[in-house]
């Protein structure tokens, strides 16, 4: 494997080095925001006066390059700085609501991977019948709606007509485990239908673009059962794309639920985002960003090579 | 075997009619054929593309392509009528006592699985045996099929095992369960001459072992005639001739299988003048390698004006790359490749038009070569556009005056599609491409290798007369030694990169050979019953 070994070192330089780029958009795109921080933040008591102190007091009065060079030296030490709203440490601040975000996304993940690629397998095993329509229509509808409007949708059956769950999904560090389960569960619920969709129409056509092959055709004359026809002869070789497609829809719901936890008000990145947007605590907006960039660099990573992977050939080289 | 006629019937197909759907019509395809096969017979099935063969050998395993029905007749295996079984009875049956061959083994395996895992998949589904026992039963298989290493070559994947082994891998695999029947599909077609007699003798005997009954499908009368009890001649879904092997090869009936035998009998008239001085083409100790792989080692040819050199070789053996190296594809690592005594630059981009142009290349594959997109009428006028500016009416004069060189009625022609030609004549239209350019010299790759025997022959002959005509030179890459014989002046032999033996071609094909070239040679097969065995029995001594 000493090939798969300078594959993800040579990925993962360049995964670096897409980070500095994204870094210098992220730092570019805040110096275009409109509006000032000083005045933002003093409001009534922003005389020129007290607005040059509180520049030179965060170095906002030094030159652009200066200023991102000086927080790409911090961020290499695992500095963040200071949140400007709060005065709190980012990293502190990042570290709780990352970890928020990623439990939301694993919880939405393990509902939604298995039964996407199980409804894709079942839509290829019987394709063209009505089960398979039926899948098609109901997830490409899901996927078609808005996600706020799918989330209020259910916070309207399922929390407020039927009472099952919070329509709030506040938790922290004190519940149990099960307890931040139950209540992460609408926005859970929220994330997978809009990602099942993609996920299970992928598998579904990778699996069917192989039923043309030649030794799908053998495994029939074997006498092979339908099912393990798909099982064990088409998904192996079909795992590429799925997994590709699958890794994606991870990157989306770790870094697309801005909205989402906005709706339920779930303390994630999301959340922080948008709040630190509103207040222009601009080092936040930053940080955030690039926490989101490096996580989908490292999906995409991981998906390059657990596709690499499953490709006996380079497996199994001769 | 003329006792077949007492044993009793293990499959009986009757009035089968299959239809093929194309652009949403049903269309029969093949219009009523009986096969009957007695218990431990080899039935050959022959015809060109298109004939039905491999469809009807399909429907003894109750089985049709997508796309295609079984639409009447029936079709007794033992007391099943498979036309009318449910999918679960045919299930069943496939696999455990009917097995199918495929002819591409290198595709029909499961690129994901081990060989051995493939192998025991029948059984152990079909509760035969256990895992253990066919396990065990496939090494004893393997052995007996002669490949290497039968204790450990099961646990390799298909990608990691030659072309021939896995043939013989999948060989094995149909064995499994020991079916009463097995269906051949044109299980050599894909391998090279010396690796189709391994693969034909391990059939054979292992069918004669187990005293399994088969249908062997092919195109190739002279290797159904080394297999078959009986031969039947199938052309467009219809029952030519059917026959005991011998009797057929000696006093074929019809007219088209009289054809089928005496295919390769078209021969060029040797040539008569003298080399003139300087050669057309020159490649002068080339050595070439793909990245750090070495693939030409100190290859020299000359090719003349009006002259056809056959570059013969297996696959592997250099001859496209060298044909890479010529067109400037692919630059050497030493030598030089001359054109009328003048150097050419090696790579392609540091060549003029006018290089370009007197140099052209025909394919081995037409449907991938020219773009299904584009009307005969533009494949054709482009080169006349780009080499020789012409325009308008003048081009399309001159378009239809090639059409007319390559035997097509231009007003039939002019304005269709690839995908509404056949087979040969698409590679008519990539032979007008490159006489539309006005080469001196043409690089013919393999160019009948995907071609019906007949239709193959009929582009030799208009590839000769051409050559008559206008005076072309052709290097002739192929691993078709009947090829060969027809066209060539001078032969270039190769092996692993490497000239093993060049000169004219009554120097070459008449003994004594270079050792690899007697080996070639010798395993074309022929149209002779007993060819196989004899052969067999001479390089046993």
């Amino acid at each position: 494997m000493p090939q798969l070994g300078r594959m993800v070192a040579q990925r993962l330089a360049l995964g670096l080095l897409t980070l500095f780029i994204v870094s210098l958009i992220i730092f570019l795109c805040v110096e275009l925001l409109p509006g000032n921080l000083a005045e933002a933040i003093l409001g009534q008591a922003a005389t020129p006066e007290t607005v040059a102190a509180f520049n030179r007091e965060l170095g906002l009065d030094l030159p652009p390059h200066e200023r991102y060079i000086a927080w790409l030296i911090n961020i290499m030490q695992g500095d963040f700085g200071r949140s400007l709203a709060s005065q709190r440490e980012i990293s502190e601040l990042l570290g709780s609501r990352l970890q928020n975000t990623l439990f939301l996304a694993a919880v939405a993940a393990a509902i939604a991977v298995p039964l996407a690629v199980s409804l894709g397998i079942l839509a290829a095993l019987y394709r063209e019948s009505i089960f398979d329509r039926a899948v098609n229509a109901v997830t490409l509808t899901s996927i078609s709606v808005p996600e706020f409007f799918v989330a209020y949708i259910l916070i309207i059956v399922l929390s407020v007509n039927l009472g099952w769950f919070p329509s709030i999904s506040n938790i922290n560090d004190g519940l149990s485990f099960w307890e931040k389960v139950y209540r992460t569960a609408l926005p859970a619920f929220t994330l997978t239908l809009v990602c099942v969709a993609h996920m299970m129409r992928m598998t579904r056509a990778a699996i069917i673009n192989l039923l043309a092959s030649p030794y799908i055709e053998m495994a029939r004359l074997k006498g092979l059962r339908p099912g393990r026809i798909i099982l064990k002869h088409a998904l192996p070789n079909a795992l590429a794309p799925i997994i590709n497609v699958v890794v994606l829809n991870l990157a989306y719901l770790i870094v697309g639920v801005v909205l989402v936890e906005v709706v339920f008000v779930y303390p994630g990145m999301g959340q922080l985002l948008v709040d630190s947007v509103a207040k222009r605590d601009i080092p936040v907006v930053q940080a955030c960003s690039l926490v989101f960039a490096a996580t989908y660099i490292l999906l995409n990573l991981l998906a390059d090579v657990l596709s690499i992977m499953s490709n006996p050939r380079l497996l199994h080289p001769r | 075997m003329s006792e077949s006629k007492t044993r009793d019937v293990l499959l009986n197909m009757h009035g089968l009619r299959i239809e093929g759907r194309s652009d949403e019509i049903w269309q029969e395809i093949v219009h009523g054929v009986n096969v009957i096969l007695h218990r431990g017979e080899v039935l050959g099935l022959i015809g060109e593309s298109g004939a039905g063969k491999s469809t009807i050998g399909l429907a003894a395993m109750g089985f049709a392509r997508d796309g295609c029905r079984i639409s009447g007749g029936t079709i007794m295996f033992d007391d099943v009528d498979l036309a009318k079984a449910s999918d679960d009875s045919l299930r069943l049956l496939r696999g455990s006592r009917i097995a199918y061959v495929a002819q591409s083994a290198a595709a029909a395996f499961n690129p994901a699985h081990k060989l051995i895992d493939q192998y025991c998949e029948a059984p152990v589904q079909h509760g035969i045996m256990p895992r253990a026992e066919a396990e065990s039963d496939a090494i004893d298989l393997y052995g007996r099929l002669q490949l290497p290493d039968p204790g450990g070559i099961g646990f390799r994947y298909p990608h990691q095992v030659s072309g021939g082994q896995l043939q013989r891998a999948m060989t094995a695999m149909a064995m499994a369960c020991r079916p009463d029947l097995i269906v051949f599909d044109e299980p050599t077609t894909a391998l090279d001459v010396t690796t189709q007699i391994e693969v034909l003798s391990a059939i054979r005997d292992i069918v004669r072992q187990f005293n399994t009954a088969a249908i062997y499908i092919t195109h190739d009368l002279a290797v159904v005639s080394q297999m078959a009890d009986r031969i039947m001649v199938l052309r467009h879904g219809n029952l030519v001739e059917e026959g005991e092997t011998r009797g057929m090869i000696e006093d074929p009936q019809k007219d088209y299988t009289r054809d089928l035998l005496s295919v390769r009998s078209f021969r060029k008239e040797i040539s008569r003048e003298p080399d003139p001085e300087t050669p057309l083409l020159r490649v002068e100790n080339i050595s070439a390698a793909y990245g750090k792989t070495p693939v030409l080692y100190n290859v020299s040819i000359d090719i003349h004006r009006k002259r056809t050199v056959a570059v013969v070789g297996e696959s592997g053996s250099g001859k496209s790359t060298l044909a890479r190296v010529i067109t400037g594809l692919l630059q050497p690592s030493e030598g030089h490749v001359y054109y009328d005594g003048a150097p050419m630059p090696p790579d392609h981009r540091k060549r003029n038009k006018d290089e370009k142009r007197r140099l052209q290349m025909i394919y081995q594959m037409p449907d991938t070569a020219i773009n299904p997109k584009q009307r005969v009428s533009t494949i054709i006028g482009r080169p006349l556009e780009f080499y020789l500016g012409l325009r308008g009416g003048d081009r399309d004069a001159r378009v239809r005056q090639l059409l007319e060189m390559i035997e097509l009625d231009p007003d039939e022609f002019f304005d269709r599609f690839p995908g509404e030609l056949s087979g040969g004549q698409k590679q008519r239209i990539c032979i007008a491409r490159a006489l539309a350019a006005e080469p001196e010299l043409i690089i013919c790759d393999e160019v009948t290798s995907a071609l019906d025997q007949l239709v193959a022959e009929e582009i030799l002959k208009l590839l000769q007369r051409l050559q008559d005509e206008l005076g072309l030179a052709y290097m002739f890459i192929t691993h078709d030694l009947a090829t060969v014989r027809a066209v060539a002046d001078e032969i270039v032999v190769m092996l692993q990169g490497e000239v093993v033996e060049q000169g004219p071609k009554e120097q070459v094909l008449t003994p004594p050979h270079h050792a690899y070239t007697e080996l070639l040679l010798s395993s074309v097969p022929e149209m002779d019953p007993d060819w196989l065995d004899n052969l067999l029995e001479q390089r046993a001594n």
